[in-house]
C-alpha cells in the first residue's frame, strides 16, 4: 500500500466512523430521548405512553401527601396552566418541597397520571433547572 | 489590599500573555534572535503571575473578605478552613481563574523544561499557549471579575452549596483542571508543529508525557468524581450521563485516542496528520468540557445559572479557539508528509481501530449532550437520558474490549492473523469459561453476561504480555500498559456486577424491625441528634448481620443553616465482596423511619479498577522519563569519551 492510499483509508474511515456514530444516536435517539414535558404540555400533545419520560414543574402548596407504607408519596405538579398528579416511591430528595420546582423521571398511565421513577429537586437557591427557567420565573439571590 | 494585588497581577499577566503572542509570531515571521530569546522569561514571569492572582484569591476566601463580591455570594465565616480554601473554585469567577493559572503555570513548565525540541517549534508552542491563556485572561477580566468589591459588606456571607463540602469534591475541579490544561499544552504542541512544518516523531516525543500527564489526571478525578457522586447524592448510582460528568469524559476519551496514537507517530513515525486532528479534538472537547460546565446551560448541580453574556463569551471563545484550531490544520495539513505505511493486521493496526471506536463512542456522547441543547435553541424541551447512552455507546465499548485484548499482542508493521489466533487461545477459553459459568450459576442479562465474560478475557490477554519475559528487565511503559488494561477489566466487572447483581430495599422502619437485603439483616437500633462544623443531624444506628458478623452503619439526615439546606449522608460498610449502601430517609407521623438499603455485589471494583488504570497511565510516564535521562546521559557520556 502507498502511503498517500494508506492516508486517503485512514481518512475514509474517519468519516465512516463518524458517520457511524451519528447514525446510531440518531437511532438509539428515536426510541429512547426521554421527551421532557410540563403538565400542559401533555394537554395539548396527548399522553406519550409506553416509554420512560421527565415531568417538570411547581409542586402545588398543600398537595403532598404520604401514604401508609411510609414511603410512597403523592403530589402534584402544575405549571401555571395545568396540573398532573404523581406518585413516587422512595426518598425525597432534600430539596423536594411544595412550592418549589421538581423534575420527576418515570411514566405516565392512562388516566394521566404519573409514576415517577427518580425525582430531581432544585439543587440550591442558584439552580433552576434550564427545563424550568422557561417556563417561570427566576429568582435572584443577590442585587446585582 | 489583597484584591487589589490580585486584580494588578491578573492584568500584568494579561499584559505578558499578549506581549509573549507577538514576540512569538515577530519571531517566526522574521527569524529575528530578539523576539525569540525572550518569549521564554516572557512564559515563565506569565506563569508566576497567574500564581500570584490565584494565591490572592484563597488568601481572600481563607481571611473571610466580605468587601470581595466573590467571597460573600460562596463563603460564610463559620464555614470549615479546608471548604473556605476549596471554595476559592467552588465557584464560576474561581474555577476560571483557577484554568488559567494552571495553564500560565503549565506553559511556565514548558518554558523550563522543554530542551529537545526545535528552538522554532517551542516559540510557536508558547505562542500558541499566550493565544489560549489571553482568552481566558480577557474573559476573567471583561465579563467575570473575581475581585470585585460589594458596597455593603455582610457580616457572614451566603455560604457555600453544602453539597459541594465535602473534602473530594475539593480537589476534584484542580484535578480535573490539570488534565484539561495538559491537553491544551499538548494542542499547543501540536500547532506549533504545524506552524513550523515539523510533524515527527520529535513532536511526538515531546508531547507525549504532556498527554500521558494530563489523562493520568483525567482519570483520576473521573473515578473521584463518580465516586462522590456515588456517596454523596445517596441514588446509589455511580455514574448519570450528566451533562458536567460527560464534560469529563469527552476529553478523557479524545486523550486516550491521542494518547495511542501518538505511541504509533513517537515509535513508527506513522499516523501523522491523524495525531494532529487528535490533539485538535481532544482540545476541542476540553474546550467544550469547560463552556458546558462554566456557562449554567445545564441541568446539573455544579451548573450555576450565571448571566447568559458569559455563555456568549465563552462560546465567542470556543469559535475562536477551536476555528482557529481547524483553519490552521486544514491550510497545512497538506504540507505534513505522509508518514510510515503499515499492514491492517498490525500493532497499528489495532491502535486505528482503537481509535476508530473510541471516536464513535466520543461522538455518541457529543451528540446526546449537546443535542438537546441545540433543540432548546428551537425551543424543543428535549431531554437525553441514561437509557439513551446505554444502548448506543454499551456495544461499542464491549467491541472496544475486544479490540483492547487483541492490540497488545499484535507485532508492529505486520503480523500473521493465523498466528495471531494461537495466542488468543487462553483470553478466548477464558471469555468462554466465564460466560458458561455465569449462566449456569447466576445468569445475569445480556450486556452484564458479555461484559464480565469479556473482562475475564481481557484480564487474561493483558497480562499476556508479561509472560516468558524477565519481569524485572520489563520497561515500565509495558508494565504501565499491562496495569491500565488490567484497570479497565476490573472496572468493567465492578460495572456489570453493580447492574446485574444489586439487591435494594426500600422500607419505611420501627426500631428493632429486621429488613433483609442481599445477605445482610439490618435493624433500626436508634436515632439520636449529632452536631457538626456548621451542621446539625439525625443519626441512624444501623446493626447489619451476615453469618454471625455484625457491623454498625450511621447514615445522617443533615441540616445547615447557611443556605439553608438538607443534604442525606449515605452511610457505606465495604466488605470484600461488595458494599452496604444505607441512606436514612424521613419520619412518619407513626413514628417510622424511611430507610432505602442496597448490597452492591463488587461495586468497589468499578473504582479500584479507575485507580489501576491512572497508576499505568503513572508508570508509563515514570518508565519513558527514566529512558530519557538514560539516553541523556549516554549522549554526554559520549561527547567527553
Amino acid at each position: 500500500m502507498k502511503a498517500k492510499h494508506q492516508r486517503l483509508t485512514l481518512a475514509l474511515l474517519g468519516v465512516a466512523a463518524v458517520v457511524a456514530a451519528a447514525l446510531l444516536a440518531m437511532s438509539a435517539m428515536k426510541d429512547q430521548a426521554a421527551f421532557f414535558y410540563a403538565p400542559s404540555d401533555v394537554q395539548r400533545q396527548g399522553l406519550p405512553l409506553g416509554r420512560a419520560v421527565r415531568l417538570g414543574g411547581m409542586v402545588q402548596a398543600g398537595s403532598i401527601t404520604r401514604a401508609r407504607d411510609g414511603v410512597t408519596v403523592h403530589f402534584v405538579v402544575g405549571d401555571g396552566r395545568a396540573t398532573t398528579p404523581v406518585t413516587f416511591a422512595g426518598i425525597t430528595p432534600d430539596l423536594f418541597r411544595e412550592r418549589s420546582g421538581v423534575v420527576a423521571e418515570g411514566q405516565f398511565n392512562r388516566d394521566g397520571s404519573f409514576t415517577a421513577t427518580n425525582l430531581l429537586a432544585k439543587h440550591d437557591e442558584k439552580y433552576m433547572p434550564p427545563e424550568l427557567a422557561g417556563k417561570m420565573h427566576e429568582t435572584k439571590t443577590l442585587e446585582r | 489590599m489583597t484584591a487589589e494585588i490580585g486584580l494588578a497581577a491578573l492584568w500584568l499577566a494579561a499584559a505578558l500573555a499578549a506581549l509573549q503572542l507577538v514576540m512569538a509570531a515577530l519571531g517566526l515571521a522574521r527569524g529575528q534572535p530578539e523576539p525569540v530569546a525572550a518569549v521564554r522569561p516572557i512564559a515563565i514571569v506569565q506563569g508566576a503571575l497567574a500564581a500570584i492572582t490565584m494565591i490572592a484569591l484563597i488568601a481572600l476566601f481563607l481571611a473571610s473578605d466580605m468587601s470581595v463580591k466573590l467571597v460573600v455570594e460562596n463563603s460564610h465565616s463559620a464555614k470549615p478552613w479546608i471548604y473556605k480554601f476549596a471554595g476559592a473554585w467552588g465557584n464560576h469567577e474561581g474555577s476560571m481563574l483557577l484554568w488559567v493559572t494552571i495553564l500560565g503555570l503549565a506553559g511556565g513548565a514548558v518554558a523550563i523544561l522543554e530542551r529537545r525540541l526545535p528552538e522554532r517549534t517551542l516559540i510557536a508552542t508558547l505562542g500558541a499557549q499566550a493565544g489560549i491563556a489571553l482568552g481566558f485572561y480577557a474573559f476573567l477580566l471583561f465579563a467575570s471579575n473575581p475581585f470585585a468589591r460589594i458596597s455593603h459588606a455582610p457580616p457572614n456571607g451566603l455560604g457555600l452549596n453544602p453539597l459541594l463540602q465535602d473534602p473530594g469534591l475539593a480537589f476534584h475541579p484542580p484535578t480535573l483542571y490539570i488534565g484539561y490544561v495538559g491537553i491544551s499544552v499538548a494542542f499547543s504542541f501540536a500547532v506549533g508543529a504545524l506552524i513550523t512544518r515539523d510533524v515527527g516523531p520529535a513532536f511526538a516525543r515531546a508531547m507525549r508525557p504532556w498527554v500521558l500527564a494530563s489523562w493520568v489526571f483525567l482519570t483520576l478525578g473521573i473515578t473521584a468524581g463518580s465516586y462522590w457522586a456515588y456517596y454523596e447524592l445517596g441514588w446509589g448510582g455511580w455514574w448519570f450521563w450528566d451533562p458536567v460528568e460527560n464534560a469529563s469524559l469527552m476529553p478523557w476519551l479524545a486523550a486516550t485516542a491521542l494518547l495511542h496514537s501518538v505511541t504509533v507517530l513517537a515509535t513508527r513515525d506513522g499516523l501523522r496528520a491523524w495525531t494532529v486532528m487528535l490533539a485538535v479534538v481532544a482540545f476541542s472537547m476540553s474546550m467544550i468540557g469547560t463552556f458546558l460546565v462554566r456557562s449554567g446551560i445545564l441541568t446539573s448541580v455544579h451548573a450555576f445559572a450565571v448571566d447568559p453574556e458569559r455563555g456568549a463569551f465563552i462560546l465567542a471563545l470556543l469559535l475562536i479557539y477551536i476555528g482557529g484550531a481547524l483553519a490552521l490544520f486544514a491550510a497545512r495539513i497538506g504540507t505534513v508528509r505522509a508518514g510510515n505505511t503499515f499492514e491492517f493486521v498490525s500493532r497499528e493496526g489495532g491502535l486505528v481501530i482503537n481509535n476508530l471506536l473510541l471516536s464513535v463512542i466520543l461522538g455518541i456522547v457529543l451528540i446526546g449532550t449537546l443535542y438537546p441543547l441545540v433543540a432548546a435553541s428551537f425551543g424543543v424541551q428535549l431531554s437525553v437520558g441514561p437509557p439513551f447512552f446505554n444502548k448506543a455507546a454499551g456495544p461499542i465499548a464491549l467491541a472496544l474490549v475486544v479490540a483492547m485484548a487483541v492490540g497488545p499482542l499484535l507485532r508492529w508493521r505486520r503480523d500473521d492473523a493465523g498466528a495471531l489466533l494461537d495466542r488468543l487461545i487462553w483470553p478466548i477459553a477464558a471469555t468462554g469459561f466465564t460466560g458458561a459459568a455465569l449462566v449456569v450459576l447466576a445468569p445475569p442479562g445480556v450486556l452484564p453476561l458479555l461484559g464480565i465474560s469479556l473482562a475475564a478475557g481481557l484480564a487474561v490477554a493483558s497480562i499476556l504480555p508479561l509472560i516468558g519475559r524477565n519481569l524485572l528487565r520489563t520497561p515500565l511503559f509495558t508494565w504501565g500498559m499491562v496495569v491500565a488494561h488490567l484497570g479497565i477489566a476490573v472496572s468493567l466487572v465492578g460495572m456489570a456486577c453493580d447492574s446485574a447483581y444489586t439487591a435494594e430495599t426500600l422500607i419505611a422502619a420501627r426500631v428493632g424491625q429486621p429488613v433483609r437485603v442481599g445477605p445482610y439483616v439490618v435493624r433500626l437500633a436508634g436515632i439520636k441528634p449529632v452536631v457538626g462544623d456548621n451542621w446539625s443531624a439525625l443519626e441512624a444506628r444501623l446493626t447489619a448481620t451476615r453469618d454471625d458478623d455484625t457491623i454498625v452503619l450511621r447514615p445522617q439526615s443533615r441540616f445547615f443553616t447557611d443556605p439553608v439546606t438538607a443534604t442525606s449522608e449515605s452511610a457505606i460498610a465495604t466488605e470484600w465482596d461488595g458494599q452496604l449502601y444505607t441512606v436514612l430517609g424521613q419520619a412518619d407521623e407513626q413514628g417510622r423511619w424511611q430507610l432505602r438499603l442496597w448490597w452492591k455485589p463488587f461495586v468497589t471494583l468499578i473504582w479500584l479498577g479507575g485507580v489501576l488504570i491512572a497508576l499505568g497511565g503513572a508508570l508509563s510516564l515514570i518508565g519513558r522519563w527514566r529512558r530519557e535521562r538514560r539516553e541523556r546521559r549516554v549522549v554526554v557520556q559520549e561527547r567527553y569519551a
